[in-house]
Formats: C-alpha cells, sequence, structure tokens
C-alpha cells in the first residue's frame, strides 16, 4: 500500500525540529531513517499529521569517543557505526549486533536514533543500549536531558520521550580491552526481526576471575531486558559451566514474553535461556585477559 | 490535503524536476513520475528489496524513502548499468549463468550486488548470500544468483 496522505517539513537543525515538534503537536512524527515509520505509514498503521525529516540535521550524524563513552547521534546511519572503527574499537558488540539489524541496505538508510526511538521490544539496538548501561540524550523546547535506558524504554514502542523532545543520541560506557563479546539472534531467516536475541560482553581480571559481565535480551518483553541477576551469577569467579547454568537459570524470573504468530511464551523463555548459555559461554572464551 | 512541493533529482545522469504530494515514495516518483519502470515494486514495506536502488553511492530501499526527501540526489537504477544495448560484466554474468528467470527480483539483485562488490572485490558465497539476503527471489533461484555474482567478481578483477 501506500502512505496516507501527511504534510511534511524539512528541519535544519535540532532547534527548529523542536519548534515543529512544539507547533504541531503528538500528530507529528520525527522521520528519520524511515525504515520503521513508512512501513508502518504504508500499512495505515500510522497517520501522522506531518512528517519532521531530520535526515540533513547534520550535527547529529557522528561517532566519537568522549570521556570514556562513545557517543553516537541519533542521524548516524547504522551501516556508518557498523563500519566505524572508533565504535569498533570502543564498544565491540556494536558490530555485531548491527549485522543482525534488517539488512545491508537497511542499515544504509536506518539511524541509531531511529531505532532507539521506535523502541520494538524485538529490536537488537534498544537491548544493546540497555544491556551496556548507556544513556539516551534527548532534548525539548527546556534544553537537554538524558536518561539512563533503563527507564527510556517503557514499554513496545513507547518510550520516556516527550511529544516535543528529540532523541538526539546516545552514549554508551567504553568497553575495557580484552572484553570479549557475542551475539545470537533466533529468526527465521537472516535480517528478520528476532524472535529472541541475546548479547553478551565479557571482561576477566588479571587472575582470570571475571570482573565485568553485561547481558541483555530482546523479543521476550515489552521492553528490552538487561539481566542483572545473570550478571550477578557470573561476576566474581572464575568462569565454568556450572556458573554458566546458574547464571541461565536466573533468566525465566526476569523476562516475560508473550504468545504471538511467531513464537509461544513458554520457547521464547526456553529460547531465551539457551541462547543466554551461548553468548556467556562465547564470550568467555572470546575475552582476553590483559596485564 | 497536502501541498505539493517541487523536487528535483538527477537519475541515471538526467535531471528530473516535478511536484508531488510528500506521500509519493520514490519508488513511485521513478517508476510513474520518470517512467524508468526498472525498479519494481513487490512488498511496499522494506522486505523483498525488488526496489533497491542507489541513492547517493548507496542502497536504499526506495519504497522506504520518500521523493520529497531525495531533492538534489544523485540516483542510479537497474537502467543506469548498461552502456547502451551493452550490458555490464554484472548484467553479463547473471545472464550467462542464469540468474534470472521471471526476471521480477532482478533488478533488486543488480543493485545490491552493485554496491557489494565496489566494497568487496573477492566475496565468498557465504558472503554473497548474506548480502543478497534482503532480496527475495520467488522463482527459488539463489544458486544461480549467487554464481552469478561471484562470477561477476571473478571477471571484473582480472
Amino acid at each position: 500500500m501506500k502512505p496516507p496522505p501527511v504534510k511534511y517539513a524539512r528541519a535544519g537543525d535540532v532547534q527548529e525540529a523542536i519548534a515543529l515538534l512544539t507547533e504541531h503537536g503528538s500528530d507529528a512524527k520525527v522521520l528519520a531513517g524511515g525504515q520503521s515509520l513508512i512501513p508502518l505509514m504504508n500499512f495505515r498503521l500510522a497517520r501522522p499529521s506531518i512528517l519532521i525529516d531530520i535526515n540533513r540535521v547534520r550535527e547529529l550524524d557522528y561517532v566519537r569517543e568522549d570521556n570514556g563513552t562513545l557517543a553516537i547521534g541519533a542521524m548516524t546511519r547504522q551501516r556508518d557505526v557498523e563500519t566505524s572503527s572508533v565504535a569498533a574499537a570502543s564498544v565491540p558488540l556494536l558490530p555485531e549486533v548491527l549485522r543482525h539489524v534488517g539488512h545491508i541496505t537497511n542499515r544504509n538508510r536506518g539511524t541509531v536514533g531511529g531505532s532507539l526511538a521506535h523502541a520494538d521490544p524485538a529490536a537488537e539496538l534498544p537491548a544493546l543500549v540497555t544491556g551496556l548501561g548507556g544513556e539516551l540524550v534527548v532534548q525539548g523546547p527546556n534544553g537537554v536531558r538524558t536518561i539512563p535506558a533503563e527507564d527510556f524504554f517503557m514499554s513496545t514502542f513507547t518510550t520516556a520521550l516527550e511529544p516535543d523532545e528529540v532523541l538526539i543520541g546516545v552514549r554508551l560506557p567504553r568497553l575495557p580491552g580484552g572484553t570479549g563479546v557475542a551475539v545470537e539472534e533466533l529468526a527465521r531467516r537472516h535480517g528478520d526481526f528476532a524472535i529472541v536475541a541475546a548479547m553478551a560482553a565479557v571482561h576477566l581480571a588479571p587472575d582470570r576471575s571475571v570482573d565485568l559481565v553485561r547481558l541483555a535480551v530482546s523479543g521476550v518483553d515489552s521492553v528490552p531486558v538487561r539481566l542483572h541477576a545473570a550478571e550477578d551469577a557470573l561476576t566474581g569467579g572464575r568462569p565454568s559451566a556450572e556458573a554458566i547454568e546458574a547464571a541461565a537459570a536466573t533468566v525465566a524470573d526476569a523476562i516475560h514474553p508473550a504468545d504471538d504468530v511467531h513464537a509461544p511464551a513458554s520457547y521464547r523463555r526456553d529460547m531465551a535461556q539457551l541462547l543466554v548459555k551461548r553468548v556467556a559461554k562465547a564470550a568467555l572464551e572470546r575475552s582476553e585477559t590483559k596485564s | 490535503m497536502s501541498d505539493k512541493l517541487t523536487v528535483s533529482m538527477t537519475i541515471n545522469g538526467h535531471t528530473y524536476t516535478a511536484d508531488c504530494e510528500p506521500r509519493l515514495t520514490l519508488a513511485d516518483f521513478i517508476r510513474h513520475g520518470c517512467g524508468l519502470t526498472g525498479t519494481h515494486l513487490g512488498c511496499e514495506q522494506g522486505v523483498c528489496g525488488a526496489c533497491t536502488i542507489i541513492v547517493d553511492g548507496r542502497t536504499v530501499r526506495a519504497c522506504l524513502v520518500l521523493a520529497v526527501q531525495a531533492d538534489g540526489s544523485t540516483i542510479t537504477t537497474v537502467e543506469g548499468l548498461a552502456r547502451g544495448d551493452e550490458l555490464n560484466p554484472l548484467q553479463e554474468a547473471f545472464w550467462a549463468n542464469h540468474g534470472l528467470q521471471c526476471g521480477f527480483c532482478t533488478p533488486g539483485m543488480l543493485m545490491s550486488a552493485t554496491e557489494f562488490l565496489k566494497a568487496n572485490p573477492e566475496p565468498t558465497a557465504e558472503e554473497v548470500r548474506e548480502c543478497l539476503s534482503g532480496n527475495l527471489c520467488r522463482c527459488t533461484g539463489y544458486d544461480s544468483i549467487v554464481k552469478s555474482v561471484l562470477d561477476a567478481a571473478q571477471k571484473l578483477r582480472a
């Protein structure tokens, strides 16, 4: 199908986008890469009165190291982050995860901010930002505020963004050198929406005990889930099969999967547990102790 | 109703200017506004890849971009690949390796592979499959399509 009639305004900078949002209220939609919004409009599931196009807001297109964090502008194309050496050095989980986001052609156009603001609970990037304890930077008429990922994602397609605010960027804590990372995704075909996705980052201390664990899953709740209990179960001790089993045993209590056409809740729960075991094991194997 | 906006873009070396509604997709602009019907529309939801074109050097789904967004862009569609009646090496390889049956998906396959081979002149079959994972072929001709892209890569390296 074709999109319903809609007005169109192109914002030249963030201030202009906020002014347009303030003027048009909640009937307006910010158009970033359009990889989710335009299909929703084609299906007539979304009927915004006006699209505020921020594709030419150059100030939101960047990937840079900033004081121990990796800062990514909201309009940075997913493909640019996937191929960025700065991103790979700072947060090696990023390129691994992005390979699962749609296909190259979607990532050429799709943006980091668009995926986060859309807040699809099956999507990979929201899970990564949640799992790593990232922060979302949003700007509105009253200035800039920073929201921790676990507070930003509120429910399916629902975030803490106010109608007159624009997501301008995301900050991720840099992972220490030698961190092992892994992603596993259950999908019908490569590039499809995840039925369940799991990701892990693990770092070992010089005595080979685990001193950093980050675990997250998507597709198993109304929001992406960081698995705090599983992280705690793995942290502190030496890596072992028992520790991984103990971590995986906490997963079922941390998630609330739903039945849908793709899979029943019980299957998603089992798969979440299985994929968490796999990514924890793989990330441990890939982590290197550095003195 | 929505006011029309004037857009202008360069497609395959020619400039096209027209007034269009904001809701007009770039794919429909190219097909109906410019008469370039080589770009095919399958799903109109960014899944099938038939409408893949190259905008400012990168492939995009033309069904997921609005024509007004492409104002000022430089675009290559499948019509821009051949030189007159002479197929380019990638098209030639599709022809030689039976890389198409009905041909509906072919323009999208060619555009995805064009971008891919520029960045990966020596791809493995696995890499070609991943590159084309966003382009659906319902004649089940994937093996021949992969073979075509690998053959083109080899000819382009020679």
